[in-house]
């Protein structure tokens, strides 16, 4: 009897002490922004690179939008998709936010999209990169907003590139995830309309960093190898390969040597060449300001991951001094947004009309070398050619491109794959 | 596919084995010895690498960073063993629990104290170069990971069959009661083979460091593989996970370079499929 | 105390039932937040005692339950989002399989599992659970890969499950039955089999048991509920990716069990109340709850052997030893 009376006394305590968490009262005329990325578990590092990126601009600004102070609640994602609509959730009907940010996983993005459309509340992801989002599945989130890239993005002018140097043979290989099929799809697309071939597709699963396997493998009668990395896989795949003797160009997506792993790379790399939106090494007033005092403050290079954060910041400061410091409401803001037009560290920034920036790719080259002032040769994302105004359509037509399906596995097929 | 490719694929095969050996001999020993399933052994691996790093750093010494972790972690695992494993006796479901629980801590720790950058231990610039074998480049780390893995092998080996601290520690292992019979303190000896399996798999952390690299969620990665080598191989059988490690070396490489399509299976599948028919693995005693 | 060191407690059901009245009436009264939460402790206890049954009933740990929730939450995600069946009245047939595609799964496994005991037990679940990952991490054409699967909304069948208090009375009658047909089984002769064979097994086959039949069909049981909460868990947040399948999820599973109390049936909700609002809620407070929740592992394994339902038989061997000690202290004094 008594052990019973002890689990109904435990319930009552237990539920007791989740009502006093429950809602608390909204603050007025603030401006409240709910902030969602994975703060503890294996991307610990990425989600806290994201929310110093926005945090900083919230420094500069002392909180303040056009004159409305500005409260910025961050709640962890442990990186798991469902735990992400739990947070949305509690940041929109709790703490009443105006909006919600964040999301780092192809997986986060698609799961809070949704959360976005029922409660009718904006959601801006300035890094989940996965193409539909903004493509096929537009209509079905019309309070979702990017700020940062769609997977592909860079893909298409890459390909132009590397027709132009006269590359007609390459290998690929990416992680095994809709990411490196996004990102390789959108290469193999452009390269082989400008007359290139992929002989090759291999697709080593996410997160491995034995590359045994896979490195014998690799046709060795191409002029190039594209790799898509991500992560720990960024930093061991290219000194396995060199380790084994590599002989072809190297170039590959954005990630496989943005500053998040380029600190902790060797002398491999260099010469190797990406495409992405953002080099901590753009030669502008802007961005150097930007790279230095990063630096200054959080001891690192900023990668793509802090720079979109600051700039979606910048971006919603923007539309708040167009609105004269009063939340318009999400679909009014959303309205403002698209027609903005910024001078971003990363370059000029605009969007196109489904809610996805148009913006500069750069061509950037690792190489060794002082960079800003500071005293060390250190590695960097030298810019060697930029594409300017790029969409996410790249140099296809919308209506053409929604046309065929969204690059996976298969698509585009590997026609050439000998 | 020429000769070339079995070759190397044969290579790098045994090279990721030697690896695994390293991380799943300790294994093999705590629960041949102590019958406990250590969830943390994995965090053991990921911690030695840290701690090598942060020795590197401070002192620019790879070679000094190797004992150093290996000793620190050692420590860790014999106080873990000493105040709490000991309180729990046998009892596999309280051992996977608790492990798991420092688990979780020890991953929380490594982030704040560590950061969550995804790292990578530089070894010294004579064992990054390739060695040119019969036309086939051979990466010198690889030959060293086999070679210190077979002199560790060698090592342990030595010790179980020819030293008196061997010969109690198998017989422990065979009969634990009949062993504290005849005199033996089969508590010390608990207490050292964990500080040893602890010790191992930081080494294998450090060695690995340079090949896998450091980085949070490291630890729930190795640990599936060492708990395959330990269960194909046999528990508690030093051959079984020098075998075994190479079996499930060579099958991980063959699998995922001739059939990519099922590569998240290569690993779990046979090890399903052994247990069914033997579970106790191949050189593993009931 | 058993060979195992489990005890099976006994609780009226009148007072099971009042907590489940008390409950439904004061969480609706609470945030929309938390009512999400309470949904989803309520849907993941159904998984916690399926294992319940297997652990502590029979005596076998399993580490890799999250693989019936994940095949009844993609089975739903997969019919709701690409067929869009069990939207509407037909929700109630993809309940109905989810249960049987969790049991089926468990009926394959089985024939590889239950063989084996102990250790070689727990790694062999583990190593089919991981399979199950795998599957849906490579699957991309079926389960989406890591992308993940949206279901886009609840259904409604003359109720409108958006509505969060709404479903959170149905998740919680669904709670009720599971919980109320897994008491009928433990305390009907198959259920006291069970237990017979957790503490002696081989005294059980002498007696002419069959002991492999017996834990085959427990583990069925317990993959058929596995996969109802599957199909609940779905629709809590509307999302299925194979972190629904992830190690971690089978190990949290073990833990509520451990730390609710096993061989209790209850104490699985119990423990699923604690370790949702540690992840779920605490981590929305404070940034190191990741430590709280290693800390809770391991101080209720070392102090809790029998978790929090034991806490109250805890407290009466702790009475009764002082009482003895004062009972001598007095016949010492008096003499």
């Amino acid at each position: 009897m008594r052990s019973t009376v002890w689990g109904g006394v435990a319930a009552i305590l237990g539920i007791g002490c989740l009502t006093v968490g429950a809602s608390a009262p909204a603050g007025a005329e603030e401006l409240r922004i709910g902030y969602l990325a994975p703060t503890t578990g294996i991307f610990a590092q990425v989600g806290t690179d994201m929310i110093n990126g926005f945090q900083m601009y919230l420094d500069e600004t002392k909180s303040t939008f056009a004159g409305t102070p500005v409260k910025f609640i961050v709640e962890d994602t442990q990186g798991k998709p469902d735990i992400a609509v739990t947070k949305a959730r509690k940041l929109i009907l709790q703490d009443k936010v105006q909006m919600i940010i964040g999301g780092l996983l192809a997986s986060e993005g698609y799961a809070l999209a949704p959360v976005s459309t029922a409660e009718k509340t904006l959601y801006i992801a300035p890094i989940s990169a996965a193409d539909d989002l903004t493509q096929r599945q537009l209509d079905k989130y019309p309070y979702f907003f990017r700020t940062g890239w769609t997977s592909s993005q860079p893909s298409h002018p890459f390909g132009q590139w590397a027709c132009a140097q006269g590359y007609k043979k390459i290998d690929a290989v990416a992680a095994d995830y809709a990411f490196g099929y996004e990102v390789v799809g959108g290469f193999q697309k452009s390269f082989e309309d400008c007359g290139g071939k992929i002989i090759q597709k291999i697709w080593p699963p996410l997160g491995t960093k034995d590359f045994g396997p896979y490195i014998p493998t690799l046709k060795q009668d191409a002029d190039a190898i594209f790799s898509l990395m991500v992560g720990p896989m960024a930093l061991q795949f290219p000194k396995q390969l060199a380790a084994a003797g590599n002989k072809l160009s190297v170039i590959g997506g954005g990630t496989s040597y943005d500053e998040f792993v380029l600190p902790f790379m060797g002398d491999e790399v260099l010469g190797h060449v990406s495409a992405l939106q953002y080099s901590a090494a753009l030669e502008t007033p802007r961005n150097e300001a930007f790279v230095k005092a990063y630096r200054a403050k959080y001891g690192k290079v900023p990668g793509y991951y802090s720079e979109s954060d600051y700039t979606t910041a910048l971006m919603i400061d923007d539309v708040m001094k167009e609105t004269k410091g009063k939340w318009p409401g999400p679909e009014q803001f959303i309205k403002l947004m698209s027609a903005l037009k910024i001078e971003a560290p990363r370059g000029p920034v605009s969007f196109d009309d489904m809610r996805n920036p148009i913006q500069n790719i750069y061509i950037k080259k690792v190489e060794k070398k002082k960079m800003f002032g500071y005293d060390k040769e250190e590695l960097w994302n030298v810019v060697i050619k930029t594409y300017p105004a790029v969409s996410q359509f790249g140099q296809y037509g919308k209506a053409e491109f929604l046309k065929q399906p969204v690059y996976s596995r298969d698509f585009p097929p590997c026609k050439y794959c000998e | 596919m020429g000769a070339q490719f079995w070759l190397i694929q044969a290579f790098n095969g045994i090279s990721y084995g030697a690896l695994l050996f390293l991380v799943a001999s300790g294994l093999s020993l705590i629960f041949g010895v102590m019958r406990i399933v250590n969830l943390a052994h994995g965090s053991y691996f990921l911690l030695g690498g840290y701690v090598a790093l942060s020795v590197i750093n401070t002192t620019g010494s790879w070679a000094l960073a190797l004992p150093v972790a290996a000793l620190a972690i050692a420590v860790v695992g014999l106080l873990m063993e000493r105040v709490f494993l000991r309180v729990l006796g046998f009892d596999p479901l309280r051992q996977v629990l608790l492990t798991v629980g420092f688990a979780f801590l020890f991953q929380q720790a490594a982030l704040d104290i560590w950061g969550g950058n995804n790292m990578d231990i530089n070894p010294p610039a004579a064992l990054t170069q390739s060695v040119v074998v019969g036309g086939l480049h051979l990466p010198l780390y690889r030959v060293f990971m086999i070679a210190m893995a077979a002199a560790i092998g060698l090592a342990l080996w030595l010790a179980m069959e020819k030293t008196r601290m061997g010969a109690a520690v198998r017989a422990t292992v065979d009969d634990a009661q009949m062993a504290r019979g005849i005199g033996i303190d089969t508590a010390r000896i608990s207490m050292l083979i964990f500080a040893l399996g602890a010790f191992l798999a930081a080494l294998g952390g450090v060695i690995g460091g340079a090949f896998l690299g450091v980085y949070p969620g490291l630890d729930f990665e190795i640990l599936p593989l060492a708990f395959a080598v330990v269960i194909i191989g046999g528990m508690g059988s030093l051959t079984g996970a020098a075998i075994g490690a190479l079996l499930v070396g060579l099958a991980d490489n063959f699998g995922k370079a001739l059939f990519p399509e099922v590569s998240y299976f290569t690993l779990y599948a046979p090890m399903v499929l052994i247990l069914a028919v033997k579970p106790t693995g191949l050189f593993g005693r009931e | 105390m058993s060979a195992t060191g489990m005890t099976s407690q006994r609780i009226p059901v009148a007072i099971v039932v009042a907590v489940l009245v008390l409950v439904a009436i004061v969480v609706p009264l609470t945030g929309s937040f938390v009512i999400l939460l309470a949904t989803r402790a309520l849907a993941f206890s159904i998984l916690a005692m399926s294992l319940d049954i297997l652990l502590g009933y029979t005596g076998l740990a399993s580490l890799g339950q999250a693989a019936y929730l994940g095949v009844g939450a993609y089975l739903t995600a997969i019919l709701a989002a690409r067929y869009h069946i069990g939207l509407g009245w037909d929700f109630w047939l993809v309940v109905v399989l989810g249960m049987l595609l969790g049991a089926a799964l468990a009926a394959f496994f089985g024939l590889f599992a239950i063989r084996a005991t102990g250790v070689y037990f727990l790694m062999i679940t583990l190593a089919l659970g991981q399979c199950v990952w795998g599957l849906a991490y490579r699957w991309n054409s079926l389960t989406g890969g890591d992308n993940g699967i949206n279901l886009g909304s609840r259904p409604r069948f003359g109720i409108d499950l958006a509505d969060e208090v709404t479903f959170f009375y149905l998740v919680l009658g669904f709670f009720a039955v599971a919980m109320l047909s897994m008491y009928v089984l433990v305390r009907s002769p198959f259920g006291r089999s069970l237990v017979g064979i957790r503490e002696r097994e081989l005294r059980m086959k002498i007696l002419g048991y069959n002991t492999w039949l017996h834990k085959y069909v427990a583990f069925v049981i317990a993959g058929g509920f596995g996969g109802l909460a599957g199909v609940l868990w779905a629709h809590t947040t509307g999302i299925v990716s194979p972190d629904t399948v992830v190690l971690t999820t089978s190990v949290d599973a073990l833990l509520m069990v451990v730390l609710g109390g096993a061989g209790t049936l209850v104490g699985g909700a119990l423990g699923a109340a604690i370790v949702i609002a540690l992840r779920e809620y605490l981590s929305t407070v404070v940034p190191w709850w990741q430590y709280v929740l290693g800390a809770v592992y391991v101080l209720t394994i070392l102090y809790l052997p029998n978790g929090v339902m034991g806490i109250p038989a805890l407290i009466r061997q702790r009475r009764a030893a002082l009482g003895k000690r004062d009972a001598s202290g007095l016949a010492s004094a008096s003499s």
